[in-house]
C-alpha cells in the first residue's frame, strides 16, 4: 500500500460516491431507487460543497439525458439506479453511445423483470447493460465485488468514459452496495484521472465527429467556438444526418473503438489458473464466495482456479479462451439464469465443458455450493 | 444570400427540409433575427427533440444538440446548469413537448430554469404522417383518429402556467413581428420562458384538419381564428366560439433554478 491516504469503513455505495468525486465527477442527476439510494444521498450531500451539482430529476429518462447535456457542457457526470430505472435509462444510454458522450451509469442490480425484488441482490441485468438500447453500439461495463472495488472501478469507469467517449456502466449488486468494509482511499495526487482529449486543430477546421487515428474524436465543450453538431441520428463526421456508407462507417466505428480495444480495456484477476483443471469464472459479489470455494478446494487437494472478470463488456474473451484451453471444465456461478455462461461458452469455443451455476432466489451462492460443484457434485 | 443568414444561420444546412408553406421557416427567421438583434450568437446553444419542428434547432450557426423524441428539456437543463451564462434555446413540437416530453415539460417549467422553449403547434404529428396529437382539436379526423378525435385538445400555455413557467406567450406564424418580439423577450427572461407558435402544416393538419393545403388559406385561417384579447373583446360570445387567444400572457419574476443552484455552491464555498 502506498503511503498517505485514508482508511475508512464504508458501504459499496458510499465508496462509489468517494470514487466519483475523486475522478472529478461534478454533476449528478438521478431518481431514488433501492438498492442504489445511498449513492444519490451521498452525492446530494457531497457535490455542492465540492462545487458540483446534484439534481433529483422527475424520472430516470431525464436523469441520463441530463448527463449528456452536462457532459457536453464540459463536466463529468454520473447517475445511479437499479433495474427498473436502468430500463428507462436505455433511451439516454443509446443517445450517449451515438453522440459519444462520456458518462457513468451505476446499476445496483436487483432481481427479476419489472419491479423485481427491490432489496435482493441479482446479476440479472448483465445483458441489458450490453444490449439494452436499440441498434448496434458498444459500451463498457465493470463489475465490482467489494467496497474497495466500488471505489476503484468508479474511478476507472470515469477514466474509460473519458478515454473512449462512451457511457460506462458500473454493474454492482445489492451485496456489494450495502456491505460495509474497509476501503483504502489514496491521496488525491496518487489517483490517475483521465480527461477527454481536446481538438488539435483550430475551430474552423474542426468537425464534431471526425475521429483521430485511434478512432476517437476530440471533444470540446459547448460554447467554446467549435459550432458543434451533436445529433442522435446516424450522422457523418460533420454531425449531419448520413445514410449508406457514411452511416455504416459510424456504426462500425462506435463498435470498433471498444471491441478492437478490448485488450487495453479488459481486466481480469486470476488465481491458481496455471494448473487448474476446474476454473470458476465469476464476477461481482459472487466472486467473493467463489474465491473462498477455490481456496478451500485447493486446501483439500482439488486443482481449482479462479478467473474473476472485472470487465464484463467488452467481454474478456481472450482471457477466457486462454484458461479454457488449459482446463477441463469451467463453472460459472451467477445470480441470474446463466447469462455470462453463454459468453464463456462462446469464448471457450468448445475447448472445455462450461457448466452454469444459476441462482435466482435473491441470494448469493454460498462457498460450500461452489465447492461442491468443483468437486463434481454438480449435475 | 441575405446577410442575416450569413451571420446567424448554418448556411451549409440550407435549403430547409420543411415542406412548401410550412410555418417552421418563419420561426427560424424570427429566431435568427432575435439572436442577431440581441447580439448573443456566441452564448447561444440550441436543442431539439424529434419531429419536423425540432429540426429548427439545427439551422443556426451555434452549437446544437438534437436528442431523442421528447428529451430536449433534460439535455437543455444539463447545458444550462453547467454554464448559467449560456443562452439555451429549445425547439420542440406539440407532440414532442406535450405528449412524450410532457413530464419533462412540467418539471422544467416548475423548476423555473432559465430556458427559452419554443413549441411549434401544428396540431398534429407532422413528421410521421399526420397522426393525432394532444393538441389536435376534438372531433378532428386524422390517420389515427379516423372516426374523429375523442379527447379535447391540450392547451400548452395553460399547462405551462399551471406548472410554473414565468414567461408565456402564444403567437402564430401569421404574426411574425409579434413573434419576433416574444422570442426576444423569452430569451432575455430570467426563468422558464415558453412561446407557443401556431404553425401551419399544409401537408398534414392543413389537409386533415383545416381542410386546405393552400398556404395562403392557412394564413387566413390563422388570422381569423387566433386573435388578441382586444380583437376578442369586439366579438359576441357566439363569435368567440372556436377562436384562440394570442398574446404575451405572463412575465413574472420568480427564483430561477440554475442561479439558485450556483448560489448554493457559492454559499457552501464561503462557509468552508
Ligand atoms: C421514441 C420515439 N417514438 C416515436 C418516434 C416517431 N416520431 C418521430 S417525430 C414524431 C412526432 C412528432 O410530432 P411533433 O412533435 O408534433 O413534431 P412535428 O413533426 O409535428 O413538427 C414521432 C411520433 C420517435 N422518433 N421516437
Ligand atoms: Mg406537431
Amino acid at each position: 500500500m502506498a503511503t498517505g491516504g485514508t482508511i475508512k469503513i464504508m458501504q459499496g455505495n458510499e465508496a462509489c460516491v468517494e470514487g466519483a468525486l475523486a475522478a472529478g465527477c461534478r454533476f449528478y442527476t438521478g431518481y431514488p431507487i433501492e438498492p442504489a439510494s445511498e449513492i444519490a444521498e451521498g452525492m446530494a450531500r457531497q457535490l455542492p460543497p465540492a462545487g458540483g451539482i446534484f439534481v433529483q430529476m422527475e424520472d430516470e429518462l431525464a436523469s441520463v439525458i441530463a448527463l449528456v447535456g452536462a457532459s457536453w457542457g464540459g463536466w463529468k457526470a454520473m447517475t445511479a439506479t437499479s433495474g427498473p430505472g436502468f430500463c428507462l435509462m436505455q433511451d439516454g444510454i443509446g443517445l450517449a453511445a451515438i453522440t459519444e458522450t462520456p458518462c457513468v451509469i451505476v446499476d445496483v442490480q436487483r432481481g427479476g423483470p419489472a419491479s423485481g425484488q427491490s432489496t435482493a441482490p441479482s446479476q440479472g441485468d448483465v445483458f441489458q447493460a450490453r444490449y439494452g438500447a436499440n441498434g448496434d453500439y458498444s459500451l463498457i461495463a465493470l463489475a465490482p465485488s467489494t467496497s474497495q472495488e466500488m471505489f476503484e472501478f468508479t474511478i476507472k469507469a470515469f477514466n474509460l468514459a473519458e478515454r473512449y467517449r462512451v457511457p460506462v456502466i458500473v454493474l454492482a449488486d445489492e451485496i456489494v452496495a450495502h456491505t460495509r468494509e474497509r476501503v483504502y482511499i489514496p491521496p488525491a495526487d496518487q489517483i490517475a484521472v483521465v480527461n477527454r482529449k481536446q481538438p488539435a486543430v483550430p475551430p474552423a477546421e474542426f468537425l464534431t465527429f471526425k475521429p483521430d487515428a485511434d478512432g476517437i474524436p476530440p471533444m470540446p465543450a459547448f460554447n467554446t467556438g467549435y459550432k458543434l453538431c451533436v445529433i442522435s441520428q446516424v450522422h457523418n463526421e460533420k454531425g449531419f444526418r448520413a445514410k449508406g456508407k457514411e452511416g455504416a462507417a459510424l456504426i462500425r466505428r462506435l463498435t470498433d473503438k471498444i471491441e478492437k480495444n478490448a485488450g487495453a480495456i479488459c481486466e481480469v484477476e486470476e488465481l491458481y489458473t496455471e494448473d487448474a483443471t476446474t476454473i470458476v469464472v465469476c464476477y461481482g459479489s459472487v466472486a467473493r464466495c467463489a474465491r473462498r470455494a477455490v481456496k478451500d478446494a485447493r486446501e483439500q487437494g482439488w486443482k481449482a482456479g479462479l478467473l474473476k472478470l472485472n470487465t464484463l463488456w467488452p467481454f474478456p474473451a481472450k482471457q477466457v479462451k486462454a484458461v479454457a484451453a488449459r482446463a477441463q471444465r469451467i463453472l460459472v456461478p451467477e445470480m441470474n439464469i446463466g447469462r455470462i455462461a453463454l459468453e464463456v461458452e462462446r469464448a471457450s469455443g468448445g475447448a472445455c465443458e462450461v457448466i452454469p451455476l444459476p441462482k435466482l432466489d435473491g441470494k448469493c451462492h454460498i462457498p460450500a455450493e461452489i465447492l461442491a460443484a468443483i468437486k463434481g457434485g454438480c449435475r | 444570400m441575405h446577410s442575416l443568414a450569413q451571420r446567424v444561420l448554418r448556411t451549409e444546412q440550407l435549403p430547409f427540409t420543411f415542406c412548401p408553406g410550412c410555418g417552421d421557416g418563419i420561426v427560424v427567421q424570427m429566431t435568427a433575427r432575435a439572436i442577431d438583434e440581441l447580439g448573443i450568437l456566441d452564448r447561444v446553444c440550441t436543442l431539439g427533440g424529434v419531429g419536423c419542428s425540432s429540426w429548427i434547432a439545427t439551422y443556426f450557426n451555434v452549437d446544437f444538440m438534437k436528442v431523442p423524441h421528447g428529451r430536449a428539456l433534460p439535455a437543455a437543463m444539463g447545458l444550462k446548469l453547467t454554464n448559467p451564462e449560456r443562452k439555451v434555446l429549445v425547439f420542440t413540437g406539440d407532440g414532442d413537448c406535450v405528449a412524450i416530453g410532457g413530464n419533462h415539460f412540467i418539471h422544467a417549467a416548475h423548476r423555473n430554469i432559465d430556458l427559452a422553449v419554443i413549441m411549434l403547434n401544428n396540431q398534429i404529428y407532422g413528421m410521421t404522417g399526420g397522426q393525432v396529437a394532444p393538441t389536435t382539436p376534438a372531433g378532428a379526423i386524422t390517420v389515427t383518429s379516423p372516426y374523429g378525435k375523442i379527447e379535447p385538445p391540450f392547451d400548452a400555455c395553460e399547462l405551462a402556467r399551471a406548472a410554473g413557467a414565468t414567461f408565456i406567450s402564444r403567437w402564430t406564424t401569421a404574426h411574425p413581428w409579434q413573434l419576433l418580439n416574444a422570442i426576444k423577450k423569452a430569451i432575455q427572461h430570467p426563468g422558464f420562458a415558453f412561446v407557443e407558435v401556431v404553425s401551419p402544416c399544409p401537408a398534414q393538419s392543413g389537409l386533415y384538419i383545416q381542410g386546405s393545403s393552400d398556404p395562403v388559406q392557412l394564413v387566413e385561417w390563422m388570422q381569423q381564428n387566433y386573435i388578441t384579447q382586444e380583437e376578442m373583446d369586439l366579438l359576441s360570445p357566439a363569435e368567440r366560439e372556436g377562436r384562440t387567444l394570442v398574446g404575451d400572457f405572463l412575465a413574472a419574476i420568480r427564483p430561477e433554478f440554475a442561479a439558485r443552484t450556483h448560489e448554493l455552491i457559492d454559499r457552501l464555498k464561503e462557509e468552508k
